[in-house]
């Protein structure tokens, strides 16, 4: 046997060995923070990949009325509940602020009727649940980046992140362990001045119901369903969210999702 | 899966041990002709059937497939029902589910095919994990991770996506520069011809030998071709899934016939590939898995004789 038969039985039974280790060890993989590190460049790759083939101005398909969804699901939370929220509910956010803050040189806190009075935008898309499920429907809002341009972003700003007013108290079973932290989410500028991406008040032509969110929520049309926050109390302009929360930029990019929900 | 791995341990090492004993000395250049020189000198005549990149790339796929498929289940539980179109949620109606439903008799687990239900307790829709049973559309020891969670599924199936497309493109890549494809893989008029009789021979179990098992034959032809192509179609639907990647080609979109669609044709892809595996493993059994799992190994293949019938 030559010198090389051994070392092609050494490299083959090498990935085998590596191969089954990787198979029979999958759960624990799967847990481990050194493992992670994996998962997390593979993430970056994935948004990398995506940010270069994907132009900024590039829209997400945009459907027809026919094609709206008989039901459009809710999802997270239904109702955030609590007397703030309630008392807005029954004074039909009369008294709702939505504010601009953060790494702005002009901060802005409008009220829902002075964000409806902006200039609209509809748009029929679909929304696609990292679960699998898909609905669409019609959104109509202002776009993100006219509030942005208003309040005057610095140049370190690097990440738009919304604060809500739910914290996901829904079924364990479905949306994760019960929070005392609100829900929140972020986004970079490419996606925040990007045309579709939207803070929407109304659905199917309605102003937006409690379970879709209700009174302002986002649309970001080229991510997936937990990205589009709801019950948006405020947008805090920043460089970072490594001191926000988890850390990892949303509600459930803490509890192990991807921050870029391309995919 | 750990059942599935053991089998193969103990095959690959089983199979290792025949090997040593068997393989000595018979490939020892790299120059076909020299190594064509020395398999005649050998009682049986030994070729070198598959080629490097070939055998790389196939045990690369089969990994693949393994994490590709334990992930993919794992996703799917999460939500275990499939549509056709551009949209579909819970009020919309699923064309297949997997579910559980309290009756009088306890909790019965279930699959649906359109109207068509068949009661699937202990194994789908509800089954036991870590020795309780669970509402789950896929049981534990199929899917990876065995526990129910979202987030790390879609890790594992990401990088193994990745994986699985570089190495596709590499595999077809080297295929067609080679001519490996068009050579070996694609079915040529006479393979096609050819078929009916191909069907009897592996309906009968006859394996080809001689002159004749030094080619795919017409069935392997149509079956390697084919599982190239359902591969391609399951990345294309794959990135279809992505909303990002929908910005980039909304074309992708019309021609599944929607997101959802897309989807289920992902779900029947892989369902696809698992048939072609269980056969393609049947088949290695059938026609001399050492022989055959060799030639994957080592690209040596001991043409079987041919026997007077």
């Amino acid at each position: 046997m030559s010198a090389a038969d051994i070392t092609r039985r050494a490299v083959i039974a090498a990935g085998f060995g590596g191969a089954g280790a990787l198979i029979w060890n999958a759960n624990s993989l799967t847990l481990s923070p050194s493992f992670a590190h994996v998962f997390r460049a593979v993430e970056d790759w994935t948004r990398l990949s995506q940010r270069t083939l994907l132009l900024p101005g590039q829209l997400a398909k945009e459907y027809s009325a026919a094609d709206i969804s008989p039901t459009f699901k809710p999802n997270g939370t239904f109702d955030p509940g609590g007397d703030d929220y309630n008392s807005q509910v029954v004074q039909n956010f009369a008294n709702w602020r939505l504010r601009i803050n953060g790494m702005v040189s002009r901060p802005l806190s409008l009220s829902v009727s002075e964000i409806r009075a902006l200039p609209p935008r509809t748009q029929i898309t679909r929304h696609d649940c990292v679960e699998g499920w898909s609905a669409i429907g019609m959104w109509t809002g202002v776009q993100l980046g006219l509030l942005l341009k208003a309040a005057g972003l610095l140049s370190s700003a690097r990440y738009a992140v919304f604060h809500c007013a739910d914290n996901l108290t829904g079924d364990p079973s479905k949306g994760g362990e019960q929070s005392p932290r609100q829900y929140y989410e972020s986004i970079d500028l490419v996606d925040a001045f990007h045309p579709q991406t939207l803070i929407a008040y109304a659905l199917n032509g309605r102003p937006l119901d409690v379970a879709h969110g209700a009174p302002l929520r986002l649309r970001v049309e080229r991510q997936l369903g937990y990205k589009q926050a709801k019950y948006i109390e405020r947008i805090e302009i920043t460089d970072s969210f490594a001191n926000i929360a988890g850390g990892r930029g949303g509600y459930w990019e803490d509890r192990g999702y991807e921050w870029y929900a391309g995919v | 899966m750990r059942a599935a791995v053991v089998l193969l341990i103990s095959t690959v090492v089983d199979f290792r041990r025949k090997v040593t004993a068997d393989v000595e000395g018979v490939i020892r250049s790299s120059l076909p002709r020299v190594r064509r020189a020395f398999s005649h000198s050998e009682a049986k005549e030994a070729f070198y059937r598959h080629r490097l990149p070939v055998r790389i790339t196939h045990w690369i796929n089969a990994l693949c497939i393994v994490f590709l498929l334990g992930s993919g289940l794992n996703i799917f539980n999460a939500h275990p029902r499939l549509y056709w179109g551009m949209y579909g949620a819970d009020a919309d109606r699923p064309f297949f589910s997997i579910g559980s439903e309290d009756g009088s008799g306890g909790t019965r687990g279930y699959a649906q095919l359109e109207h068509w239900r068949i009661d699937t307790t202990g194994v789908l829709g509800w089954s036991k994990s870590d020795g309780e049973y669970d509402a789950r559309a896929w049981p534990d020891w199929i899917t990876i991770p065995s526990f129910q969670d979202l987030a790390d599924a879609r890790h594992w199936h990401f990088l193994f996506a990745w994986l699985l497309a570089i190495n596709g493109a590499v595999y077809l890549t080297w295929s067609v520069v080679s001519r490996h494809l068009q050579r070996e893989i694609v079915p040529t008029a006479a393979d096609l011809r050819a078929v009916p009789s191909s069907i009897v021979e592996h309906v009968k179990l006859k394996h080809p030998a001689g002159a004749a098992a030094k080619r795919y034959n017409p069935l392997q032809r149509l079956a390697y071709m084919g599982v190239i192509v359902l591969i391609t179609l399951m990345v294309l639907t794959g990135l279809t899934m992505s909303p990002g990647f929908d910005a980039v080609c909304p074309w992708l979109l019309e021609v599944f016939g929607g997101r959802q669609s897309a989807r289920s044709i992902h779900f029947i892809g892989a369902s696809l590939i698992v048939l072609f595996v269980l056969v393609h493993l049947i088949e290695v059994v059938l026609a001399g898995p050492i022989n055959e799992v060799r030639s994957m190994l080592t690209g040596r293949y001991v043409v079987p004789e041919e026997r007077a019938s």
